[in-house]
């Protein structure tokens, strides 16, 4: 049976409206409602779901960033996973964080744990960035299921449909392989009081990047965070010629 | 001529709108939830388990605001002095403690300071010392000062400004630290009573229903909590307390409780604009002289990095008559008064949010014990109207009735077996602060119910603040608010300004600022006890008042897919979990029920 690694990540609930901060440096994110993002709960449920097919014995939540981050892993863990590791970063260090250091992350812990199968959202909300699977398989040099919307284990390894531009890619890997799930891939379950607090009692492991030998120095600077531009108002038209005349006046034919 | 014609286009306007009344026969489903349609009778749940999980804990509390935390640190503090082990144990249904709080505010540590006389040091958000009180009568166009000193219910020297939401959450810390457990995305949804009608405990709700009220694949069954003592703590006219005091008939010899609809933005000024501990309030216009209600502007000191913030909001009574006003629209062009809107221009909106307040004080107050538990805070009605103030009698029940409970399960009498009265609660909250503010200042607020409305309110709270309440009769509000709302015939719709997107705002942008959420696929939680009642009742007598005083756009008349006619569409998931609906229904067949726990909105610090 398989042990199964999975990353989760801290976001900005997707309901809220996210306001820039003052000084251009970021958004604002002190007391602003957080949850697990949205696709990271479909690879737990994933995950989950192995486990009580027996196709998995253990799931072990993962996840980067300041001590909240503890309650996206406890959530993982209602959710049925066995054990999580708590990666701690904070401050300056956090905000330049990206998915190369995560990847390096993941892949290490996936050697130290000896996991066999790698899942993580394709992406997050919050940077939409779509990397960290595809970084993680590379530096493990591992197969990749990304975008994954089914995935079936047999003997011989992963069957693996992937949602692409065209329509349905279904593809075949060995284990250990790095699964990214996409929306259709299952719908996650709640996270129930009675998990809740059962998840109190699991094990919940604190460590920081240098612990796995993982250097976390920037390689970005964020050189400022503007709102988009405000959406200009539309305008009604009485007939075709003033559209063309408005079309010509615009510049757009 | 120009009036005739715009006098007989208003006619026209009436009658289309009554003809399109009538003519609304079609009637779609619209409330699936179990507490209308019993899952017992339900072929679609014959195979489903209903099991629940149970546990017990010593001291359940209902609702994480200010009386429900306070509660929790009581009881906690005195299990650790007498090296007791009591388990407490509160549930929230807001995703994140403070989620659901708003409130102006300005609050009086009188409650704080006994709690934790040192929660300065602790780091308690109260960063606004109030350095200036100031009240204006507004006139259309013009401000008369009315002076506020020492001895008004309004003076606020020694009290702070605070985003009660952040206190909240800092009591929430403390409550944890010592030992309480608390569950944030719990909603309290059932009543479980023991064999002899006691309160034996709540259950947490169901998840995984369908919109059509059918069992999801992940359909969970909620958990019960059994406890010795239950205080429920839900802020104003909870919907778990509207059951318990419907079936312990603790109302029975109040007058029905009457409300205000709050609204709330928050506000990034200019620096110059920006006078820290600066509280104003106003009343007059925009509303008419025989409307309750008024303003509140609260200058917040600004945290380091941050923007200068003020806290501005506006309260209608909910006693209301005309149907066509709509408390959102007001609050919306009261900020277009010459003496208020210099403040905006150039600043930017960055939250808003609404909430019922209670209003009926002293006249309303429901016997707060029964069986097996006990109210606490404004579920129960303790906020002070002329002071504007319900934090700090919140919070002191809230100690009060944990000592109670404290006492009763100390002393063995309060078991799992058995419910029994804390009447020892009711008798420690008449002997303290709380009941003697309200008996002080329980005429004040009816006093505006005369003819001369306004004017009458103001003379008469004077003369009642002047012999500190010793006056020796009791005003009646003379009814609940739903009850006083006029036909739409008999009154004239308010024209409102449009909003200008730089100081006024339209509903839905503002509905998005509150970053409330449901889960979609789930029975509406805005329960109708008759489908029918909203277009023959409310759209046909009242011209859908609903639609007009929903803070959040819950509520819309639409025409009907084929055919003349509309129906009423519940958009469940803008709620914001204000109550008004279920306050101010005229036909009263709106029951608020908790929706999926952790739904509702995401404030911040409000």
């Amino acid at each position: 049976m398989a042990r199964v690694l999975v990353g989760v990540k801290r976001v900005i609930d997707y309901a809220v409206k996210i306001r820039v901060k003052p000084d251009k440096s970021g958004v604002v994110t002190d007391g602003v409602k957080h949850s697990m993002n949205p696709f990271d709960e479909i690879a737990v449920e994933e995950a989950v779901r192995m486990k009580e097919k027996k196709l998995a014995s253990e799931v072990i939540a993962v996840s980067c960033g300041p001590a909240q981050s503890q309650e996206t892993l406890r959530t993982a863990l209602a959710m049925g996973a066995d054990r999580a590791i708590h990666v701690e970063v904070v401050g300056a260090e956090y905000e330049t964080m990206q998915p190369i250091h995560v990847a390096k992350i993941l892949a290490k812990l996936s050697k130290d744990e000896k996991a066999d199968i790698v899942i993580v959202g394709k992406q997050a909300i919050d940077d939409d960035s779509n990397q960290t699977a595809q970084m993680t398989a590379a530096l493990l040099d591992w197969p990749q299921g990304t975008f994954a919307s089914k995935v079936e284990k047999t003997d011989a390894g992963l069957t693996i449909t992937r949602e692409i531009d065209g329509g349905l890619e279904t593809i075949k890997t060995k284990v250990p392989a790095v699964i990214s799930a996409d929306l259709r891939l299952n719908e996650p379950r709640y996270a129930t009081l009675p998990n809740i607090m059962k998840a109190k009692k699991k094990t919940l492991k604190k460590m920081t990047a240098k612990d796995l030998g993982v250097d976390l120095a920037p390689r970005i600077k964020i050189v400022s965070v503007e709102d988009p531009p405000v959406r200009q108002a539309g305008s009604i038209v009485p007939d075709v010629d003033t559209l063309i005349s408005k079309l010509k006046e615009g510049g757009h034919v | 001529m120009a009036t005739a014609i715009v006098s007989s286009a208003r006619q026209v306007g009436r009658l289309t709108n009554a003809a399109r009344r009538l003519y609304s026969d079609v009637y779609p489903k619209i409330t699936t939830h179990y507490t209308i349609h019993p899952r017992d009778k339900d072929p679609r749940w014959k195979e489903v388990n209903m099991e629940r999980v149970a546990e017990e804990t010593d001291i359940l509390i209902i609702g994480g605001g200010p009386a429900g935390m306070a509660a929790a640190i009581r009881a906690r503090q005195i299990a650790e002095e007498k090296g007791a082990e009591v388990r407490v144990t509160l549930l929230e249904k807001a995703a994140e403690i403070g989620g659901h709080i708003l409130s102006g505010a300005c609050v009086d540590p009188i409650a704080l300071n006994e709690l934790f006389p040192d929660w300065r040091e602790k780091g308690a958000p109260l960063n606004t010392p109030v350095t200036s009180d100031k009240f204006g009568l507004l006139t259309k166009t013009g401000r008369i000062p009315i002076p506020v000193f020492a001895g008004l219910p309004n003076y606020n020297h020694g009290n702070y400004v605070v985003r009660l939401g952040h206190l909240v959450r800092w009591l929430s810390e403390q409550a944890e630290a010592l030992g309480a457990e608390v569950w944030p995305g719990c909603a309290g949804a059932d009543l479980i009573y023991r064999d002899d009608g006691s309160l034996k405990g709540v259950a947490t709700g169901d998840v995984g229903i369908a919109k059509d009220g059918s069992p999801k694949d992940m359909f969970e069954r909620g958990m019960e909590f059994h406890s010795k003592i239950t205080i429920f703590a839900e802020g104003c006219h909870g919907h778990l307390t509207k059951m318990v005091s419907s079936k312990f008939n603790l109302r029975e010899k109040s007058e029905p409780q009457s409300y205000g609809i709050g609204l709330k933005e928050l506000w990034e000024v200019k620096p110059e604009h920006h006078k820290p501990g600066l509280v104003e309030h106003t009343i007059g216009w925009p509303l008419d002289k025989n409307t309750y209600g008024g303003s509140f502007i609260y200058h917040l000191n600004a945290a380091e990095g941050e923007a200068p913030l003020v806290a501005v909001g506006f309260v209608v009574g909910l006693d209301y008559v005309n149907p066509y006003l709509s408390p959102f629209r007001e609050f919306q062009r009261f900020k277009l008064h010459p003496y208020v809107k210099p403040m905006f221009e150039g600043g930017a909106r960055v939250a808003y949010g609404a909430r019922a307040l209670v209003e009926g004080g002293w006249q309303c107050l429901p016997v707060p014990v029964f069986p097996g538990g006990c109210l606490a805070g404004d579920t129960a009605g303790y906020l002070n109207v002329p002071r504007i103030k319900g934090t700090h009698n919140a919070m002191k029940s809230g100690m009060l009735a944990a000592e109670s409970a404290m006492e009763l399960i100390l002393s063995g009498e309060a078991s799992h077996d058995k419910g029994v009265v804390p009447t020892l609660y009711e008798d420690k909250l008449k002997e303290s602060y709380v009941y003697k503010e309200l008996k002080q200042v329980r005429n004040c607020r009816p006093s505006f119910h005369t003819k001369l409305g306004m004017y009458g309110g103001i003379a008469y709270s004077a003369f009642s603040t002047l012999v500190r309440g010793k006056e020796p009769w009791t005003l009646s509000h003379g009814g609940a608010d739903h009850a006083k709302l006029k036909p739409a015939k008999e009154c004239q719709p308010i024209e409102y300004p449009k909003p200008d997107g730089v100081v006024t705002f339209d509903l839905l942008s503002s509905v998005a600022l509150t970053g409330t959420n449901h889960e979609s696929d789930q029975p509406p939680h805005l329960t109708l006890k008759d489908d029918t009642v909203p277009v023959k009742r409310n759209l046909g007598v009242f011209d859908g008042p609903e639609a007009r005083f929903c803070p959040a756009g819950v509520y819309e008349y639409v025409p009907l897919e084929t055919g003349d006619g509309q129906r009423l569409q519940i958009n469940a998931q803008n709620c914001i979990h204000c109550k008004t609906c279920d306050i101010k229904d005229p036909s009263q067949n709106i029951n608020w029920v908790v929706p999926e726990g952790g739904g509702g909105p995401a404030y911040n610090g409000m």
